[in-house]
């Protein structure tokens, strides 16, 4: 009996090929991005770039009073956001019973990783800045972007924690650890690479975010660098919304250049992650 | 012969104990307190719209709130087109790359794939409007021949593409997890592969699949900077699908665009609010029916392995 | 002399199943308990009742009565961190913590406080000496314990209990996974370890019951069918099921 490719194989080579069609339709663009913005966005980096204030109504200059706020605010969010989230992620894997409370702990998880980013930035103005009292000011962008970060480190801290085995536990209050003990001695250090991981993805996002800081935090321009929490800052993505879109007659390399560095700051922290990840993987012995 | 009395109740747990655990619950719980806390500041600062804005004028189709019209129609249409066009978008390429990566792809391409398709997830949206004003409006001006490329097709796209790395990961994830006697079952009947993955992989994690397009509809509906950038931002209802090459602006947009120009405790700030209240109202509509079918796939598994 | 006295011991986990009923018997202070008996029939259960890690399960329901030198051990108000350094567990499946070996065996003591560091050197060798194994890993105290065979490891968890300076020793099948020769090491120091502690074994086999027994605990189905001397035991059984099984007729 000869084996002819029928028809539904035929068929199968239709589909594959429709699938690896899409799947790279998908990923070019993303390659392509990147390196659009490495290409025009190079000329533009140099020391004074990167060093110095904005001159000429911003259309010279540098931008590091911008790079300076993105990493206050980045910082600012590692702050609340970590102890919080790692927290929680700690509560939900080690000690939350299964019941109606712990359901609803999750729903409301899924729910702050929906919520739209700029009802952030309604909620942090309401609370923080107008009710609180904080102004805008890093302090109220901070706490604004760290709510907004929760979900994705409560998450992927969560995943960490349970990944390791149960049998450490079982054995570690077998010879007396009490519950916190056995947390904190064995199970954290073994998933601290995991959890590390979720971090700098939390942080990633909270970096590349405009919406939330528009009413927070951001100022248009600022002759200095903030001294206090309680000052306004400049900040990379919403710096580079102001000259792509409320600037006239704006150099086309600077908004590149701006784009580059906001790109730059944000991929290398997915880099970071990812490398963690990977290597913890590597090396684990469970 | 050592003979101890063993005393209290727990030793090891001393107050010590006692407070980190209690910290430790209080992180666990505080993911409601946000949520109730942002819906509280949401309703307080939004109430005084429905007072005083009639609810006439709150539906009407005109926004201009210089002049005192507060129609959101128009904002709810723009969402609305814009959303719609994204998700005929990120579907077929979302579900079909997560099918591709999953079930085709040989392993080192996936796990070269995969990780580019979370770092479009992680662009900012503001890089992703500053390209889409760019490059991609210019060019739908000149293939299209309309007078602005900055229009609800560009931010469908735009957004389409957002949502696209949320789907992939989501379904790639639930296609991932169908035990792979499954497949060989079907494969072992004779079935091809191409058969395997329509009649039995896809139906099997189809749950997971429908979570993945719904978490993308929540991503595209609140996406902010990416559309406030690229859609032209005017406030026109759209009646039909020749606003899909014209000008329209979203709630998320709208609120970005104007919050930073009103004064505080005015009609308009109240009013931006509300938007936002109704904004928020849809992504917990979104999500909660999103994770019911998690969670109801989970317990039918449950049943089934028990 | 009696160490543990358990009487009408009836376990109920949450979906209403019950690996013990009614269980009663003696375990002597000094001598090698050995419970057997097919698998499933709560030989686990019945270990993890004598340090309360089934209070780490869904274990809903306790009744009846467990003394350890007429302490009440299913007292609720009891502190299971004291007991569980009375009476020590080692588990079928060698795991190591992920530390170093010296770690491994002083982390009982470290989190009860100890931090004198002399003691603790101490008791690495100490420990270790009573679990034979001190000769093979001297040299080499900071490596991670992962790193060791399957029956260095699981001597490893022997010394760690005995790390500890436990009343009462509780063992789970454990040469279950090991090759006959660090199966017999481990026989080898029971007998030893008799003198200073307590010992409850669940064997692997019949064969190490019967190598290993002063009394001898036949648990079948949750209950228990017969108790008596080792020898007795192995040699002219008084159930006939107790015989059926060992002459390997089901199980």
């Amino acid at each position: 009996m000869t084996m002819k490719l029928s028809a539904r194989q035929h068929k199968q080579r239709l589909g594959f090929s429709l699938l690896t069609l899409m799947t790279f339709l998908t990923v070019i663009p993303i390659i392509g991005v990147v390196i659009y913005i490495v290409y025009l966005g190079f000329p533009a980096i140099n020391l004074e770039f990167l060093t110095g204030f904005p001159r000429e109504g911003m259309r010279d200059g540098g931008i590091l009073p911008a790079i300076i706020g993105t990493f206050y605010l980045t910082l600012g969010t590692a702050i609340f956001a970590v102890p919080l989230g790692i927290g929680s992620a700690i509560y939900l894997s080690e000690y939350a019973p299964d019941n109606r409370a712990t359901k609803l702990i999750r729903i409301a998880i899924i729910n702050l990783a929906g919520i739209p980013s700029v009802v952030y930035g309604l909620f942090g103005l309401g609370l923080f800045v107008l009710f609180l009292g904080f102004g805008t000011s890093i302090l109220a962008g901070s706490l604004t972007l760290s709510i907004m970060t929760l979900p994705v480190i409560i998450s992927t801290a969560e995943e960490a924690l349970r990944a390791v085995p149960q049998a450490f536990r079982t054995v570690s209050m077998s010879v007396g650890a009490t519950k916190w003990q056995t947390i904190r001695k064995i199970i954290l250090p073994q998933a601290l690479p995991g959890i590390l991981t979720g971090v700098i993805l939390g942080l990633e996002r909270a970096a590349g975010e405009t919406a939330p800081i528009l009413f927070t935090v951001a100022a248009f321009f600022l002759p200095s660098l903030p001294n206090s929490p309680l000052d306004a800052t400049m900040a990379l993505p919403y710096h580079l919304y102001v000259i792509s879109t409320q600037v006239p007659g704006m150099p086309i390399k600077i908004q590149y250049g701006t784009a580059l560095v906001l790109l730059v700051f944000v991929l290398s922290m997915n880099l970071i992650a990812t490398t963690i990840r990977s290597r913890a993987r590597a090396k684990r012995q469970w | 012969m050592k003979s101890k009395q063993i005393t209290g109740k727990e030793s090891g747990s001393s107050i010590r104990e006692f407070l980190i655990t209690a910290l430790i619950k209080a992180a666990g719980y505080s993911a409601i307190l946000f949520v109730g806390m942002i819906f509280f500041f949401l309703l307080l600062e939004s109430f005084p719209a429905l007072r005083e804005v009639e609810l006439s004028n709150l539906l009407s189709s005109r926004w201009y709130p210089i002049e005192d019209y507060y129609g959101v129609l128009p904002l709810v249409g723009g969402t609305l087109i814009i959303t719609i066009g994204a998700t005929l978008i990120a579907l077929p390429f979302g579900i079909g790359t997560a099918i591709y990566l999953s079930e085709i792809a040989p392993r080192w391409l996936r796990d070269t794939l995969k990780p580019l398709v979370e770092v479009l997830g992680g662009l900012p949206s503001v890089v992703l409007g500053f390209l889409g004003m760019l490059i991609l409006s210019p060019y739908l001006r000149i293939w299209l021949d309309i007078p602005t490329g900055l229009s609800a097709f560009a931010g469908a796209i735009l957004l389409g593409g957002i949502a696209i790395p949320t789907v992939v990961t989501v379904a790639e994830d639930a296609l991932d997890a169908v035990p792979k006697s499954y497949r060989d079952a079907s494969l072992a009947i004779g079935a091809t592969e191409w058969q395997t993955i329509w009649r039995v992989t896809l139906p099997a994690a189809r749950s997971g699949v429908l979570t993945a397009v719904m978490l993308g509809i929540g991503r595209a509906i609140g996406e902010t900077m990416t559309v406030m950038m690229v859609t032209g931002n005017a406030p026109i209802l759209p009646t039909g699908l020749k606003n899909l090459f014209s000008p329209v602006r979203t709630m998320t947009a709208t609120i970005a665009a104007e919050m930073g120009e009103v004064a505080n405790s005015s009609t308009h700030y109240h009013v931006l609010f509300l938007i936002g209240i109704i904004l928020f109202l849809i992504s917990l509509a979104v999500n909660v029916a999103a994770s019911a079918v998690v969670f109801r796939q989970k317990k039918s598994q449950g049943h089934i392995l028990s | 002399m009696n160490k543990i006295s358990i009487r009408n011991l009836t376990l109920t986990y949450s979906d209403g199943v019950q690996p013990l009923r009614d269980i009663s018997f003696d375990i002597p202070a000094n001598q090698i308990s050995v419970i057997f008996g097919p698998a499933g029939g709560g030989k686990s259960s019945l270990l993890r009742s004598l340090n309360r890690l089934n209070d780490l399960t869904d274990l809903t329901h306790q009744k009846g009565s467990i003394l350890l030198d007429d302490q009440e051990l299913l007292d609720p108000t009891l502190d299971v961190i004291q007991l569980r350094r009375r009476v020590g567990m080692v588990f079928a499946r060698p795991v190591v913590l992920p530390l170093s070996i010296r770690k491994n065996l002083t982390y009982g003591l470290e989190v009860a406080g100890e931090t004198n560091k002399d003691r603790l050197l101490e008791v690495v060798e100490s420990s270790l000496k009573k679990a034979a194994l001190w000769d093979e890993v001297k040299d080499r105290l900071d490596d991670p314990a992962i790193a060791l065979s399957g029956g260095q490891q699981q001597r490893v968890c022997l010394a760690r209990v005995l790390a500890l300076e436990p009343e009462v020793v509780l063992l789970d099948e454990p040469t279950s996974g090991l090759d006959p020769i660090s199966t017999g090491k481990v026989e080898e120091s029971l007998q030893d370890l008799k003198k200073e502690y307590t010992i409850v074994l669940v064997p692997h086999s019949v064969q190490q019951a019967a190598r290993t027994a002063d009394q001898a605990i036949f648990l079948l189905q949750g209950e228990v069918i017969e108790v008596s001397s080792g020898d007795l035991m192995f040699t002219n059984p008084q159930e006939q099921r107790t015989q059926d099984y060992i002459q390997g007729r089901f199980g």
